[in-house]
């Protein structure tokens, strides 16, 4: 079991900082830098702290290293990032993505797709990403020389994939159904959720104008009075409650949303296996109607239709040493088709078997942070109700001095 | 029948009443309040009753009392809304200087509410309960000979076509001339209840607003909770190691459903109720008032008049005495009301108050024992 980077390193995304700058048409933009600070752990050592190396990351970036782990390694879930944009927003929330509680919650979500990374077996050990925890400067020429964007498969072969591929692993089927379940579940949760905290919100601003009312009234009142206005302060107390209680939910609301993205890497491992198999299917039948004609012309039998066949029969045989060397090239072909065909078999079958290793992984993992995140939402239920009794009961206890 | 004191203590019915005691009320004395209660009045059971022109609800009264004023120990009749407000108008008419308790509003508010509804008519009732209970306490208004007969009467219309009233032994017969007399300054102390009322209904109005727009964003926020809960359970059909928090949570919000659902109708029924009928109270007790103003600028432009008579009068016209006598005991009725009426409104509003509390603590006891 080899050590992951995230046991060796001390990985945090501690700081956001607005800047500006020209982008690539030499506009002026407005971007944040987010700071990533790393340390190494060192293990028992007293009073001794290794120092502390950082530097600036913008979004952009992460996104090109995440954009070359997925290609890189096509049979992982890679993690996903927190998303570019504000999205399942209520009413409070700003859409704007220089707000800075969305900032802060991305700064998070950034720390989180490290150590996410920082703790994979096999991505941990991928020199890019370590460049890009500790090289400052040239790491974006780093990546770009590794080619990987043309290793990347064009969006419209996947799709086509999905069409004609005729003996896919059923259980790669399976997933990929599960993962569009997954991703249309989350997504509708998230955006009742949006909702339901926009209402919730309501509910408690409004008692607010009980405590200015009550004060108001307490003002005529002789014996009503000091019952009235202490019960008046409890329900501005109330009011304001609401705004800790769903910022601590927006945090529930970010887990959802990282399993919502992550369904869309499992079906881009998915999607890789019907791309390979739909390669290999493609490859075998070439190898196939190569054989074929060869055996025609060998022969001289037609079976297939060919143009070229027709033309030749209207219009002449081909002499014997044409044929010859058409089975020559044709024979040098197929061998070639074979072992071609032989590779894809091996690298599909081996795709399958370190794909599968870490589905398994991911399912234990989201199983065991969608449990946690499901008690921890229950928990801060318990403890909005809590706190609702204790306001309610206050306020009680002001009336009954009334 | 559960007779006992709005504190919730038993009472003993055992005391005798006698005419010299029936005096002893008339001087607003509040020491009745305590243990010496000899009228109980409950209005419980409606039933509804469909005829060829109409159909309308009657409730059961329920009378129980040791007056000699009243020849049975018990009675029990059935009265219509149109009966009470009969009531109402005849107390208005014959104890002007009196607030009279306000009844719940005549016709339904919002046009949605069915007024044959199990709700609508439980929220009436229980007005009408107290709307006949204030009278009860009140040591004038109980023994008004129409409040007697709306109590006792097999058939009390029968009673409103005589449109005779009774001579009462009380002298009631004193009829205030709305005519108009100006009054050119209120007295400080009528002034101020005056103001305190406009000031008064004026926040109760608020509160009533408030609430209302709670109860609506209240429903608003259950629209979308019941759309929220069942999502986790199509998320639980989807996995199986997660199926079981994930059910658990949609059992969760289903239950907050439920119980926002009884937060909001016992708001609705109990609650705004209560409000509306304060408003309704002050508007009327504002009317008092100036009925008061009537009186008493009739007193001082009689008086105005004799003075530029300069005759010389052995003493005050009797005409004039008697309008001095009508401000003063509109004056002392008055007071004596308020008192009672700010001293009852401090419980009514400690009780209401203290209910709408204890409804939201019971609500998030609901929802905390299923998360």
């Amino acid at each position: 079991m080899e050590d992951c980077l995230a046991k060796k390193m001390e990985i945090t995304v501690s700081e956001a900082e607005k800047r500006t700058g020209r982008n690539a048409v030499n506009m002026q933009e407005t971007y944040t830098a987010y700071l990533i600070e790393t340390r190494a752990v060192e293990s028992q050592s007293e009073g001794q702290c290794a120092p502390v190396d950082s530097l600036w990351r913008r979004y952009s970036e992460f996104e090109l290293l995440r954009n070359y782990l997925a290609v890189t390694y096509p049979h992982i879930v890679v993690p996903p990032l927190p998303e570019k944009r504000a999205d399942f927003v209520w009413h409070k929330l700003s859409a704007d993505n220089m707000d800075p509680d969305f900032v802060e919650r991305r700064r998070i979500g950034l720390e989180n797709f490290l150590l996410r990374v920082a703790s994979h077996p096999v991505l941990c050990q991928d020199k890019i990403f370590y460049s890009f925890l500790t090289q400052e400067g040239g790491w974006k020429e780093m990546v770009n020389e590794t080619g990987f964007q043309l290793k990347a498969d064009s969006r419209l072969k996947a799709l086509n994939a999905t069409f004609r591929v005729k003996n896919p692993d059923k259980r790669f089927t399976e997933l990929k159904h599960y993962s569009d379940e997954l991703q249309s579940v989350i997504s509708h949760l998230l955006r009742v959720r949006a909702r339901v905290a926009d209402r919730l919100y309501g509910v408690y601003k409004v008692h607010g104008n009980y405590g200015r009312v009550f004060s108001e009234w307490s003002a005529i009142e002789k014996e009503m009075g000091d019952g009235l206005q202490s019960a008046g302060h409890h329900m501005d107390v109330y009011a304001a409650s609401i705004d800790d209680i769903l910022e601590e939910e927006e945090h529930y609301a970010d887990q959802l949303k990282e399993y919502l993205f992550y369904a869309e890497a499992l079906r881009a491992v998915c999607r890789k296996h019907e791309l390979m198999q739909y390669d290999l299917e493609m490859a075998a039948q070439d190898l196939t109607s190569k054989k074929q004609q060869c055996e025609e012309l060998a022969t001289g039998t037609v079976r297939t239709f060919s143009l070229k066949g027709m033309t030749s029969k209207l219009f002449g045989q081909e002499t014997p040493e044409q044929r010859e060397a058409k089975i020559k090239v044709l024979e040098e072909q197929i061998q070639e088709g074979e072992e071609q065909l032989k590779t894809k078999n091996l690298e599909g079958r081996d795709f399958v078997k370190s794909a599968w290793a870490d589905i398994e992984r991911f399912k234990e993992q989201k199983n065991h942070d969608l449990k946690e995140a499901l008690i921890s939402y229950a928990v801060m239920q318990i403890s909005m109700c809590k706190k609702g009794i204790q306001v309610w009961t206050n306020a009680k206890e002001c009336f009954s001095k009334m | 029948q559960d007779l006992s004191l709005p504190n919730g203590t038993p009472v003993d019915t055992s005391s005798p009443a006698s005419s010299s005691s029936l005096l002893n009320r008339l001087q607003l004395d509040d020491d009745l309040d305590g243990e010496t209660r000899d009228l109980f009045v409950t209005v419980d059971d409606p039933k509804k009753h469909v005829c060829t022109m109409e159909t309308y609800i009657t409730y059961r009264v329920t009378t129980k009392t040791t007056r000699a004023e009243f020849d049975l120990p018990e009675y029990s009749v059935r009265r219509r809304y149109q009966d009470f407000d009969w009531l109402r108008n005849k107390l208005e008419e014959s104890q002007p200087t009196h607030l009279i308790p306000p009844l719940p509003e005549k016709f339904v508010v919002k046009g949605v509410v069915d007024r044959f509804s199990e709700e609508f008519v439980e929220t009436r009732r229980k007005a009408l309960d107290k709307f006949l209970k204030r009278i009860t306490d009140h040591p004038v208004l109980s023994f008004n000979e129409h409040f007697n007969v709306f109590l006792t009467a097999k058939d009390l219309n029968a009673y409103k076509k005589q449109g005779m009233a009774l001579l009462s032994k009380m002298g009631e017969s004193v009829k205030y001339v709305t005519g108009g007399y100006k009054l050119r300054s209120r007295p400080l102390e009528f002034a101020a209840i005056g103001e305190y009322l406009d000031t008064f209904s004026l926040k109760l109005g608020t509160i009533d607003r408030i609430a209302q727009r709670i109860i609506k964003e209240q429903l608003e926020y259950l629209v979308e909770l019941r759309e929220y809960g069942p999502v986790y359970s199509t998320w639980g059909g989807l996995e199986v190691e997660l199926s079981e928090p994930l059910e658990g949570m949609s059992a969760c919000v289903g239950n907050c459903c439920t119980a926002l659902e009884e937060l909001s109708e016992d708001m609705t029924e109990d609650f705004l109720p209560v409000l509306r009928e304060y408003i309704l109270y002050s508007e009327s007790m504002k009317n008092v008032l100036k009925k008061r103003d009537q009186v008493q600028a009739e007193y001082e432009a009689k008086l105005e008049a004799v003075a530029l008579k300069k005759e010389d009068r052995p003493k005050v016209p009797t005409d004039i005495e008697k309008c001095q006598d009508r401000v003063e005991c509109f004056n002392a009725d008055l007071k004596a009301d308020m008192e009672r009426w700010q001293n009852n409104k401090r419980q009514d509003f400690r009780q209401l108050l203290m209910g709408m509390a204890d409804k939201n603590i019971q609500y998030y006891e609901k929802v905390c024992g299923t998360a």
